[in-house]
This record gives structure tokens, C-alpha cells and sequence, in this order.
């Protein structure tokens, strides 16, 4: 209850979970009106305009384009996020660590994620996905992906650690016998959580971003109707001379909610996190 | 008869810089041990960067000398085993100056004593264990209705603070470093927080190192007093003497410079120096020569050694050296104990 | 006896908050003399900080002046514009605020943090007239003129908050209100301080109120100290006569809980704990914490009583009814 009190006063957090849990209901309770099996190619006739039979309208290939953005939908995020959750996890990881134990290994953490900051990350992630050719799945997108996330996340967490490192709370802590790991897990770790979850929505935004811009050069899993990749049919097909609107406006709307939907989560979180810009109790 | 606690020659130096070393002596070759058998409260006191929390860190194992030893019950401290770790850690307790800080936000209060007593086996059953923390909650003047289960946010300072003494009670160390335990509390409940202190030592048998820059309590719950002045013993001994009648310049200073709520006795006139005020490091020789008032050329060239003026204080001034010098800069040995 | 330079009639401050008002100051009356030093001593949340705040007219909301009134040498402080009130800061009142000195700006000079008050406030001054005012003023509170280029972190914690009064007394105002100044200082850096203001005070006849909890620091620093408990002022005297003959319970209580050097080792601290501002009760705050009370304590709230020459208390046993 206090919850939605707190939401209705926190509205950029309301904003978001709101765009959010719509788009969520959109990817689910959309499989229902619109089979998955028509997002494919060769399934329903192809450049129709938006009917009753085909709201959303078919591309050229044959898809159901309701179907194709409900798919992309899902598909988009899930790709998204689970890159992200496995950078979190290992960037969290390498952060505590580094942290905590100090010395040889923050040093040598440190300068890792310094040097492969500097890398320009489309471009090695262009190379790998361009090794893997064809074998490319939603999956190992997500996995390629998460290479990248985990740099970021290392430093923030690397520096939240070093503050509350010194902390008289942990000191009584080890006074009161407990060993550096159930230090990490049981005292530093609740205290990260605003910063885990405004970490993960980061991580999440970047490798969305970062799949969208892989699968609109035509470097995605081909085959699957992500939203990157029908926005390069839409522009191997020419969809822009042609005048097939819908098909241009669609993915591009739906990706627009999704970015907004994470961008005021993010902000209402920061809000939430940081006690100063809080302006309610 | 072993100490419990010793420091021999500790020594503590910060260096930072790679090419241009700067070096911070924050502490300076300290000698002395906690005893046991007859448990005092002693003070150590001086200004900010005397080394004062630098020796409370090292007596608590958070910090290791760059020089000198550590001894917990005979065994050096940095060599010992895992097990005496442990045990180290549950026998040596500590009461920390921000009633706030020391606090887990994300738990309740009630995080500081149930996980000592887990991690101790204090008791056998959460029943005892409740019954334990009551007892000791009570003991320091709280009710547990209203203290346990709250957030830290959630009871002011001085309960807050009076909780963590209460957690030195109940886990009944051996020794006990109270590091500025009543300067962030309100003057009126420093009586309170100041009387259980003295009830651990005389009740309880637990020696306590009072670290502070107070030295109106010091004086009335301490026996004993060492003065720091950046990083070196500057006055120690027994605690009316060395208030009454400081010895040492800095000492006469420090004592001259307390606030006494007491109108008629006001601050010392004269014997000050506002614009002595050096920002850099220092030389050779007495720290406290740059702003002494009675500085000689001997005190600039080499560093006093601590003479024993009496049979309970010693001072590290040149204007004493005629009494003997302090066998091994052993503090203790001035100490009532 | 001249007029005072400032008085203080019924001031009330409120802070509306969802729960109800606090009333962080409640029917506060007393007169600050020229060229003196007045101590506001108090528990930590008693309202002290507040009142400061309420003199410079810098109260935010959900708080607010709610009533009363503020005449600093005849002008009703409460009745003036934003413009106005902007205008008499710093020239003819400054406030020195708790931590003021880590709230030095870390990236300018000492001397711009001066000159940035003094110009702000329509002083026009020529760059060398400047900068022989700032000369003067870090001199009055012996600070090396070099320190006019330094940055606050080159500065120890005296000198920083030394550098804080320089900015407090740069328009040389009439009053100056120091909010626990030396808090974070050890004892002989705080009586540095406590000096360098005192003897400002002397040479510039200006007026200083003293704000803190320490009583220790009261009885070496100020002439008249006013004692207050949970938003209300409980009593006011001189200081030798206030430590000599307290009449108050809770000052009486505080000062007992003092150590001194007379008395080794004699401690009693004040049972309970202090109340709630939030929807306080009528009659007098300290009755459930007091050692001698009446009934009609618990009903009436005392009002302050001058009971002794100079000496002001309120309660009910000294005469004080409502």
C-alpha cells in the first residue's frame, strides 16, 4: 500500500513501470491474438496495408506484422536483459572484489576494465557477430552482448564498495566476528541494491540499444523477427520508397515506449535511491 | 604476568607519493600494555592527528604497524593463527564516536547484538539470547520494548549510542577501546553513557582505553592519561597529577584550553600562540618545539626521550632531564595498574 | 543603558508537516544589548538552530515564521521584503551556520569568498580597496593575509571556520549569530576561536549570539545565556549568576550533569528523554521529566518571570502562570 502511495508521488517511477508492464502485457497476451507462427516468412500474403484481418498490416516477406512486433517485442527485451543480468552478475562480482580485497587484484581489474572501456564496442562486437555468421541466435546475441555490459557496472559497484568499505558498520561487523565473505553478502551487499537496480536498468538499455544497432546492419539472428531485424528488412526492401508506412512506424514506435518506459524507470529510481533528491519522506 | 593487550615500539608511517615521498609519522614508537589484574579506564588524549584513533586502530587489529609489535596474551598479533584471530576479535571490543555509523541502515538495531551472538555462541537458544540482549539493554538504562526491533533511523543518538554499550556488556570483553564514545552525544546524556562505562570497568572487570580530546571527562572517569602530540608521547601518567599539575608545555596547553563549566574559573590568560600555526610537516627534534613558549636549540636538534619526573608520570621534555630516563619508553611502567 | 539592538517578542515557528505542527519555536521573547555576548544553549533538536534560521528569514517550507516579532535596532525583521531582508543580511545581521566550514567553496580562493558576500551586497569597491578590506578583516581574526589566496583545503579545520567569522563580520554588522562554531574543533583550536571572536566583539561593539550545547563553552564564552528546552526558552540570566543559583529544574539538572574539576567522579545524568516537537502538549514540556513538579504544571503552560534582577525563569513555582 505505502508502495503505491510512494508511486503516486514518484511519477517518472509510476511512468515507467506503467510503459513497462503495458509493453509486457503487449509481448504476452499478444501471442494470444496473434500467433507466433505467422511472424515468420511466407505465413500470411505479403504488403498488406492495415485491415481488420491484419491490424498491424504484413511486410514483404510475409509476416504478420501484429505477430512480427509482438515478437520483436519480447524477443528485443529478452535479449536485452539477459545480457544485462549476466553483466551485472559478473561486472557485481568483479566490482565487489575488487573492492574489497584491494591490492594486486583491484589493480589489475582496475586496469582491465580501463583498457576495454576504451575499445570501441560496436566494432568488436560487428568482428564476433561477423565470425558467427549464421549461427546466430537470440541467446548467443545475448551472451556477445554481455561482453560489453559488464565494464560498466564493475566501477560503479568497484567505487560504491570503497565508500562503504571504511564504514564504522563494517568494522563492528568484524568486531562481532564475521569473515570478509559474510561481510560482502550479509552488510555491503543490501546497501548496493538501489545501485544494482539502477545499474541493471543501464546495463539493460545499453545492450538493447547495442542489439538494435547489430540487427539494423544486418548482423542479428536473421531469421527471427527481433525488432533490429525488421527494421533491416524494412531497409533491404526498400520499405521507405515504397510506401509501406506501417511497417516503418511500428517497430520504430514500439522501440520509442521501450526506451521511454526505461528511461523514466531509471530516473524514478535514482529519485527513490538517492534520499537528497527525494522530495518526499 | 602477561598483559593482555601490547604494543612494543609501534609504529605506524603513511607514505604516499612515488616520486615525491611524503611520509606521515602517525605514530611514533609507543610502548605500553594493558593489564589485567587491576582493570583501569585510561585515557588517551590529544588533539586531531595526534595518533590517538591511529593506536585505538592498531589495538583493535584493524591496522598493522610498519614497525613494532602488536601482542595479544603473549602471542605477536600479525603472526597469529586463524583461531586466535577469532578469539582476538571476540575479547577485544570497541565503542565507536558516531551513534549513527556503526549501524547496518539496512537492518535493525537489533543486527549489532544478534550477530555477535550468533557468531560467539553466546547462547543456546534465541530464548536466552533474547533474555541476554534484555538484560543488557536494561542494564544501560534502556527498555527493550522500545529500542528493540526499530531502525536505526528511528531512536535518537544518545539511545543509539547507549545500545552499543550495551553490546560491550553483553559480550563481556576482556579489553575494551572506547574511541570518542560520548563527543557526538548531547552533554546531558554523556552522564549516563560515562557511568556505564565506569560500571563495565568496576563490575565487570574490564580494562577500557578511553581515546578522546576531552579531557574534562577523562579526568573524572580515567586513573590514567597519556598525552599524544603528533604521534608521540608527550605526558602520561597518573591522571591528577598530570591535570593539576601538567609538566609538559603541550599538556599545560591542552589542560589550559578546557572549557570547565565553571565561570569563575576561566581560561588561562596569555601562554598562546594563535599565529604559530604550521601547515606543512615537521623537522627533527620536539614536535610541539614550532610553537612551544619555552623551546630551547636542543629541543630543535633531536627528540626528547620521556623522562620519569615521579613514580606514576613521565614527560618528554628537555626542561626534565634531569630525572631518569623511562626504562624502554615503557609507559606502563608510570601507569596505576 | 542603551536600547537593545535586538528584540525578540513572541517569535513562533511552525513547521506544518503531514503528521501535524511542529512547533520548533514557541513564544520566544528576550533582548540582545549592544556589544554583548549572548549564549543560546540547548539539547540537540530543541529548536536552537531554527531560531537562527528565523532571524536571517531563511525558515523554508513546510516551516514558517508564524507569528511574532524581530526588531533589529527598531526595523520588525518579519515585516520586511525578500529584497529587503536580502539587503540587511550580512551588513547589519550574519549568521556563522553549524559546519560552516566545510561549506567553504572548495574550488575558490579565500579571498573571493570574501569579496563574493561583500559585493553581492551593493558594496561597490574599487579591486585595491577590496583588497585592504580583506586584509584587514583576516587580520582581525589573526589569520596571515596570505591566506587571501590559499584554498579551504590548504586550511586547517581553526583556520577555516576563523575564515568563516572573516566572512561573518567582512560588513561589520551589528549582530552576529554563530551557530556551534567549534563543534568539530578540539579544545585548543576551539578556544582559539572562541577568543578571536570575543575579542572582535570588544573592538567592533558588535553583538554575537552564541548557539550551542556545550555549557562548559558557554560559562568561558558569554556575558547573559539563555537556556532552552523543546522550543520554548526556559530561562535567562547572567552567566556567573545562572551556574551560581540556577532556578530552573532543567538547569539545574544540566549543570549537575556537568563534570568539573571541583568534584571528581560525581555524575548524574537526567532521566527520559526529550519530548516530541511534534503536537506538544499544553502546560510546561519538561513536566514528565522533572523532579519537584505541581499540577498545575501539567495544565499550564509558564510563561518567563523575572524573578531576580535580570534573571528570568518559567515556572510555575517562581510565580510563572500563563
Amino acid at each position: 500500500m505505502r508502495f503505491f502511495r510512494y508511486l503516486r508521488r514518484n511519477k517518472r517511477l509510476a511512468a515507467g513501470i506503467s510503459i513497462l508492464t503495458f509493453l509486457f502485457l503487449f509481448a504476452t497476451l499478444g501471442r494470444l491474438i496473434a500467433p507466433p507462427a505467422n511472424a515468420y516468412p511466407l505465413a500470411v500474403p505479403a504488403n498488406q496495408v492495415p485491415s481488420w484481418k491484419y491490424p498491424f498490416g504484413t511486410d514483404s516477406q510475409g509476416r504478420d506484422l501484429l505477430a512480427t512486433i509482438v515478437m520483436g517485442t519480447y524477443l528485443t527485451v529478452r535479449i536485452g536483459f539477459l545480457a544485462g543480468v549476466i553483466g551485472l552478475a559478473v561486472g557485481t562480482f568483479l566490482g565487489f572484489i575488487a573492492a574489497y580485497y584491494g591490492g594486486v587484484l583491484d589493480t589489475i581489474i582496475r586496469w582491465v576494465v580501463d583498457v576495454l572501456l576504451t575499445v570501441p564496442g560496436l566494432l568488436v562486437l560487428v568482428v564476433i557477430a561477423a565470425i558467427v555468421g549464421r549461427t546466430l541466435n537470440p541467446t548467443s546475441l545475448s551472451l556477445i552482448l554481455a561482453l560489453l555490459a559488464w565494464m560498466g557496472p564493475t566501477r560503479t559497484i568497484r567505487s560504491q564498495v570503497l565508500t562503504m568499505r571504511e564504514r564504522a558498520f563494517v568494522r563492528v561487523a568484524r568486531l562481532s566476528g564475521e569473515n570478509s565473505l559474510e561481510i560482502i553478502f550479509k552488510e555491503l551487499l543490501p546497501n548496493l541494491l538501489p545501485y544494482l537496480g539502477a545499474s541493471l536498468v543501464g546495463a539493460v538499455t545499453g545492450a538493447i540499444f547495442a542489439s538494435l544497432g547489430l540487427e539494423q546492419l544486418g548482423l542479428g539472428p536473421m531469421r527471427e523477427p527481433t525488432l533490429g531485424m525488421t527494421i533491416y528488412w524494412v531497409q533491404y526492401y526498400g520499405a521507405f520508397v515504397r510506401g509501406l508506412w506501417w511497417w516503418i512506424l511500428e517497430p520504430i514506435s514500439v522501440i520509442v515506449l521501450i526506451f521511454m518506459g526505461l528511461f523514466f524507470l531509471s530516473s524514478g529510481l535514482d529519485e527513490f535511491a538517492n534520499p537528497r533528491v527525494r522530495r518526499v519522506v | 604476568m602477561t598483559a593482555i593487550l601490547e604494543l612494543r615500539n609501534a609504529t605506524k608511517i603513511y607514505s604516499s607519493g612515488l616520486i615525491n615521498k611524503r611520509v606521515t609519522v602517525a605514530l611514533d614508537q609507543v610502548t605500553f600494555a594493558i593489564e589485567g589484574e587491576n582493570p583501569m579506564i585510561t585515557a588517551i588524549a590529544g588533539e586531531s592527528g595526534s595518533g590517538k584513533t591511529t593506536m585505538g586502530m592498531l589495538m583493535l587489529g584493524f591496522l598493522e604497524p610498519t614497525d613494532g609489535h602488536i601482542f595479544y596474551d603473549g602471542r605477536d598479533l600479525w603472526k597469529s593463527s586463524k583461531e586466535e584471530w577469532i578469539r582476538f576479535r571476540r575479547e577485544v571490543q570497541a565503542i565507536f564516536q558516531d551513534p549513527f555509523e556503526v549501524y547496518n541502515p539496512f537492518y535493525k538495531v537489533d543486527h549489532v547484538l544478534t550477530v555477535p551472538i550468533e557468531k560467539f555462541k553466546l547462547a543456546n537458544s534465541k530464548q536466552e539470547a533474547r533474555s541476554k540482549m534484555e538484560e543488557a539493554l536494561e542494564a544501560v538504562g534502556l527498555r527493550p520494548g522500545e529500542t528493540l526491533g526499530r531502525y536505526p533511523h528511528q531512536l535518537s543518538g544518545g539511545q543509539r549510542q547507549r545500545i552499543t554499550v550495551a553490546r560491550a556488556l553483553l559480550l563481556n570483553p576482556r579489553v575494551i577501546i572506547a574511541d570518542e564514545p560520548v563527543s557526538m552525544v548531547d552533554a546531558s546524556l554523556r552522564a549516563t553513557i560515562l557511568e556505564s562505562l565506569r560500571k563495565l570497568n568496576r563490575e565487570m572487570h574490564i580494562p577500557i582505553m578511553y581515546i578522546t580530546h576531552d579531557l574534562a571527562t577523562a579526568y573524572h572517569i580515567c586513573q590514567n592519561i597519556i598525552v599524544l602530540y603528533r604521534g608521540s608521547v608527550a605526558e602520561a601518567g597518573d591522571v591528577d597529577l598530570i591535570i593539576r599539575e601538567p609538566q609538559h608545555p603541550y599538556t599545560q596547553l591542552l589542560v589550559g584550553s578546557i572549557p570547565w563549566p565553571d565561570p569563575d574559573r576561566k581560561w588561562g590568560a596569555g601562554q598562546f600562540m594563535a599565529k604559530g600555526e604550521i601547515l606543512g610537516g615537521y623537522g627533527h627534534g620536539c614536535r610541539f618545539a614550532p610553537r612551544c613558549p619555552v623551546a630551547m636549540p636542543v629541543c630543535r636538534e633531536q627528540q626528547p626521550p620521556l623522562y620519569r619526573t615521579h613514580g606514576t608520570r613521565a614527560a618528554a621534555c628537555y626542561l626534565y632531564k634531569d630525572s631518569p630516563t623511562l626504562e624502554g619508553r615503557d609507559i606502563g611502567r608510570v601507569l596505576n595498574q | 543603558m542603551s536600547n537593545p539592538i535586538l528584540q525578540v517578542r513572541d517569535l513562533r515557528v511552525y513547521y506544518y508537516t503531514e503528521r501535524g505542527p511542529v512547533k520548533a519555536v514557541d513564544q520566544v521573547s528576550f533582548d540582545l544589548d549592544p556589544s554583548m555576548r549572548l549564549g543560546l544553549v540547548g539539547e540537540s533538536g530543541c529548536g536552537k538552530s531554527t531560531m537562527a534560521m528565523g532571524f536571517m528569514r531563511l525558515i523554508r517550507p513546510p516551516g514558517r515564521i508564524q507569528s511574532g516579532q524581530i526588531l533589529l535596532d527598531g526595523v520588525d525583521l518579519t515585516r520586511l521584503s525578500q529584497e529587503e531582508m536580502r539587503q540587511t543580511r550580512l551588513r547589519k545581521i550574519a549568521l556563522i551556520p553549524q559546519g560552516a566550514m566545510n561549506s567553504l567553496n572548495p574550488v575558490m580562493r579565500v579571498k573571493d569568498q570574501i569579496a563574493d558576500g561583500i559585493l553581492d551586497h551593493g558594496e561597490a569597491l574599487s579591486a585595491v580597496m577590496m583588497r585592504e578590506r580583506i586584509a584587514e578583516v583576516l587580520e582581525s581574526v589573526d589569520l596571515d593575509p596570505r591566506v587571501a589566496n590559499m584554498h579551504p583545503h590548504e586550511l586547517s579545520g581553526g583556520m577555516k571556520q576563523r575564515v568563516c567569522v572573516a566572512i561573518a563580520i567582512s560588513m561589520r554588522p551589528k549582530v552576529v549569530i554563530a551557530d556551534e562554531p567549534t563543534s568539530a574543533l578540539d579544545v585548543v583550536v576551539q578556544r582559539q576561536v572562541m577568543e578571536t571572536i570575543q575579542r572582535l566583539q570588544q573592538e567592533m561593539g558588535i553583538s554575537v549570539i552564541l548557539i550551542g550545547h556545550d555549557m562548559g563553552l558557554m560559562a568561558q564564552s558569554v556575558e547573559r545565556l539563555v537556556v532552552m528546552y523543546a522550543g520554548r526558552l526556559v530561562e535567562i540570566s547572567q552567566v556567573a549568576d545562572l551556574f551560581h543559583d540556577p532556578l530552573h529544574p532543567y538547569t539545574q539538572a544540566l549543570i549537575s550533569s556537568l563534570p568539573t574539576l571541583r568534584q571528581k567522579g560525581v555524575f548524574r545524568g537526567i532521566p527520559g528523554i526529550t519530548p516530541l516537537l511534534l503536537n506538544a502538549p499544553e502546560g510546561c514540556l519538561f513536566y514528565p521529566r522533572c523532579p519537584k513538579p505541581r499540577d498545575v504544571c501539567k495544565d499550564r503552560t509558564p510563561l518567563l518571570q523575572e524573578v531576580k534582577p535580570a534573571h528570568w525563569v518559567a515556572c510555575h513555582p517562581y510565580g510563572g502562570a500563563a
